[in-house]
């Protein structure tokens, strides 16, 4: 039996890396892909253009001008001198917000009256948008607090809130992003990998022959699950190796954890692929098959947006996702210092996900032998 | 003659391409089933809204003020408080991911607040998740700096000066109107380029792409069946998501059917080129399928400006964003759905798109070519 299984891991191996297309295409993408969304998946919203439409061109409009200019965020402030013009502006995207001052605003300001600034915004990109105005208000806070202490110099006490943001002191999007992507990329290839594994023999028509082998069911199920399971490992191992060294994102959790929390998320990926592989009849049905099963699952893992702010409903639906749980796992090992029992607690779902999948295609597959 | 039959010869291929396609149900798994699941997951499942987010509350002093604090965090529309508990239970829920923050009323808030230095009110948030941390400590002092307003604490006046914002085109501020149009290009790049590189590509596999080539039929001609086909099921894909876009999910549509209609064609075209070019560049299923996926579909995903914003990101990778075909379409097609017909970007999308259509096109035949010889 186990020469059996030995001749079967190879043939498996070796039909996956003979192409050395194929072999290019395992590792490099992955790699590159790496890089290029690690940096790309920012929620962040900085070098921005602005427009200022100033009616009011006294003191205080320009003191807030320049104060915009010098926020780090900024890149540029284009100046517009109509309201069509700073409609175009908005309409045609060349800045995210137009911040209007009426004639009477610097007046205002040293009467003691209460003066407004007016920010339009890009909806758009409202998500954005809201974060634009964020920073905006936050320079017509201190400007207004300034002039307030002015005013009334030594008005102590009150209250204040200190934050203080734990795992990820100033919040780099690049510390959550890279964990993230360990998990996004293992299951773009693992489940291309897997679901085209068995579709292309049966397109090919050499799955058949491998039913009338010797071997059993079980044994081409292993042979077929071994290759997509080491490919995965590997990948993996290089992007922590390229997390933690390169990008010095702060690997801070147990890694023997961490790698059986991945043996089980791979093992899930795997089963999921093989079920997919186990209804498609072509090799086109298997990646196309692989492809509607990945975009939920990329979309529900939390990478995106957190699973939290999802309908409650949508929110049990995630729990099949094997992403979402490994998400957490990645994320906690590599941020939170995250200790073994929790580990196991996110890890024992996908072990149920991999047993399911991968009985339900055995089953499927020993259907089709009779 | 000859003309009227390279004609009947023309129809009949395109004919037998059409065929195909309808016949297969994998085609019409990711034209209709497909977008349906990924437009219902932009329309509920990912918001970039500000959502409730679960915090904990750990309320270490008794006073009136104190309490008054914890019940403006209670009542916030913002926060779904747990608590008020001991920072260490709270700490592990941190940890698990349960909560998303703390937010901690110290022992002395009342006195404090009588001092000259204030009372401190604490906000630990995670970290690892950067976006929902933000929001945490912004909003948590949006609660604290309400609360402090009405009690006038410090008997201070309303603020001199003040920022009123007003969105334009989105005053509900609903993620899902930008959302769901962007989704539109990704189905579109799905569609186009990922299932006609797998297409073409199994027929180069099985050798009936050199069968056909044998035939009279000349090479643009050729490439013309190809892809027509896959045109129409694109734009009867991109209708269909409209049509939910607007009717289920109420995102208004303020632009015209007709720029709509020209801006998703124009998208076509290199979306179909670059489909074309994979599968004679490859001539593998596997390695086609998973080029499209690296280089079509990831990049429309997330370098389009889609969902993360193209100048946040560093400056190589803005550079890289200029070759992604959807860079060129999100915009618009955003605009035509909550702007209106703005047809000078319109136009320059259009004229953009069209030139990498021209130049994918080009390589594809120059490929197909090639692979023959």
């Amino acid at each position: 039996m186990l020469e059996r299984l030995q001749a079967i891991i190879v043939k498996e191996l070796w039909a996956i890396l003979r192409d050395p297309r194929a072999r290019i295409i395992l590792v490099l993408p992955p790699l590159v892909q790496l890089f290029v969304f690690g940096f790309a998946t920012t929620l962040e919203v900085k070098n921005f253009d602005v427009a200022v439409y100033d009616r009011d061109g006294g003191h205080w409009s320009q003191e807030f001008i320049q104060r915009l200019g010098g926020s780090p965020n900024v890149r540029r402030v284009i100046t517009v001198s109509s309201s069509q013009a700073a409609r175009k502006a908005i309409d045609e995207r060349s800045v995210i917000a137009v911040v209007m001052f009426d004639q009477q605003f610097s007046a205002n300001l040293s009467a003691h009256r209460p003066a407004i600034i007016q920010a339009v915004l890009d909806g758009r990109r409202s998500n954005s948008a809201q974060i634009v105005a964020g920073y905006l208000a936050v320079i017509a806070d201190q400007m207004g607090a300034e002039i307030a202490a002015q005013r009334r110099p030594a008005a102590p006490g009150g209250s204040r809130s200190a934050v203080t943001n734990w795992f990820n002191p100033n919040l780099d999007y690049l510390w959550f992003a890279m964990p993230a992507l360990i998990v996004v990329i293992s299951m773009v290839s693992g489940l291309a990998v897997t679901a085209q594994s068995v579709a292309r023999e049966r397109e090919l028509g050499t799955f058949d022959q491998l039913m009338v082998s010797p071997l059993r069911v079980h044994e081409i199920l292993i042979g077929k699950m071994l290759p997509p399971l080491l490919i995965g490992l590997l990948n993996a191992t290089v992007y922590v190796l390229i997390i933690a060294k390169l990008f010095g994102v702060p690997l801070t959790g147990s890694v023997p954890f961490f790698y059986l929390a991945l043996i089980f998320y791979l093992l899930a990926l795997i089963g999921v692929g093989m079920l997919v592989s186990a209804v498609s009849q072509t090799q086109q049905q298997a990646f196309l098959g692989a492809f509607l099963v990945m975009v939920p699952a990329i979309l529900l893992s939390g990478y995106a947006t957190p699973v939290d702010n999802m309908p409650a409903w949508l929110q049990i639906v995630a729990e099949g996702d094997p992403s979402k749980h490994f998400l957490i796992v990645s994320e906690g090992v590599f941020l939170k210092a995250m200790p073994a029992t929790e580990i196991l607690l996110n890890t024992w779902p996908l072990a149920v996900i991999a047993a399911v999948t991968l009985t339900a295609s055995s089953v499927l597959f020993r259907s089709r032998m009779e | 003659m000859s003309r009227l039959i390279a004609a009947r010869r023309f129809r009949a291929m395109l004919l037998k391409e059409s065929l195909q396609i309808l016949r297969d149900p994998s085609t019409f798994l990711i034209a209709f089933v497909l977008p349906l699941i990924m437009l219902f997951l932009f329309g509920y499942a990912i918001s970039l809204d500000p959502a409730r987010t679960r915090i904990g509350l750990a309320l270490q002093d008794s006073s009136a003020p104190a309490l008054g604090l914890a019940q403006a965090y209670e009542n916030s529309r913002w926060f779904n408080v747990t608590g008020p508990r001991d920072v260490a239970t709270l700490k592990r829920e941190l940890m698990a991911g349960d909560i998303r923050g703390i937010v901690v009323i110290p022992q002395d808030f009342s006195r404090r607040l009588q001092t000259p230095e204030g009372a401190v009110v604490q906000v630990i948030t995670d970290g690892a998740m950067p976006n929902a941390a933000g929001f945490v400590s912004a909003y948590a002092e949006g609660v604290r700096a309400s609360w402090a307003a009405r009690e006038q604490l410090a008997g201070r006046a309303a603020p001199p000066l003040e920022l009123v914002p007003r969105y334009w085109f989105n005053p509900e501020l609903a993620s899902h109107f930008f959302l769901i149009p962007g989704s539109i290009a990704i189905v579109m790049t799905m569609i186009g380029t990922l299932l006609t590189a797998l297409v073409v590509a199994r027929e180069w596999e099985r050798g009936t792409m050199e069968a056909i080539m044998a035939t009279p039929l000349r090479m643009p001609e050729f490439l013309a069946t190809k892809v027509i086909p896959y045109f129409l099921l694109g734009l009867g894909s991109m209708t269909l998501c409209t049509l939910l876009a607007v009717f289920l999910f109420g995102v208004p549509f303020r632009g015209s059917a007709l720029a709509l209609l020209a801006i998703a064609s124009a998208f076509l075209v290199p979306a179909l080129g670059q489909g074309l070019l994979i599968s004679a560049v490859t001539k593998n299923q596997f390695v086609a399928s998973q080029v499209a996926l690296i280089t079509a579909f990831l990049p429309a995903m997330m370098l389009s400006g889609f969902l993360f914003e193209i100048s946040s990101m560093p400056p190589v990778i803005r550079a890289l964003t200029y070759i992604v075909p959807a860079r060129y379409l999100i915009p618009s097609l955003q605009s035509v759905f909550l702007v209106g017909d703005l047809w000078g970007m319109f136009w320059r999308s259009i004229t953009v798109l069209l030139g990498f259509g021209v130049l994918f096109f080009t390589l594809a035949l120059r490929a197909t070519h090639r692979r023959v010889a």
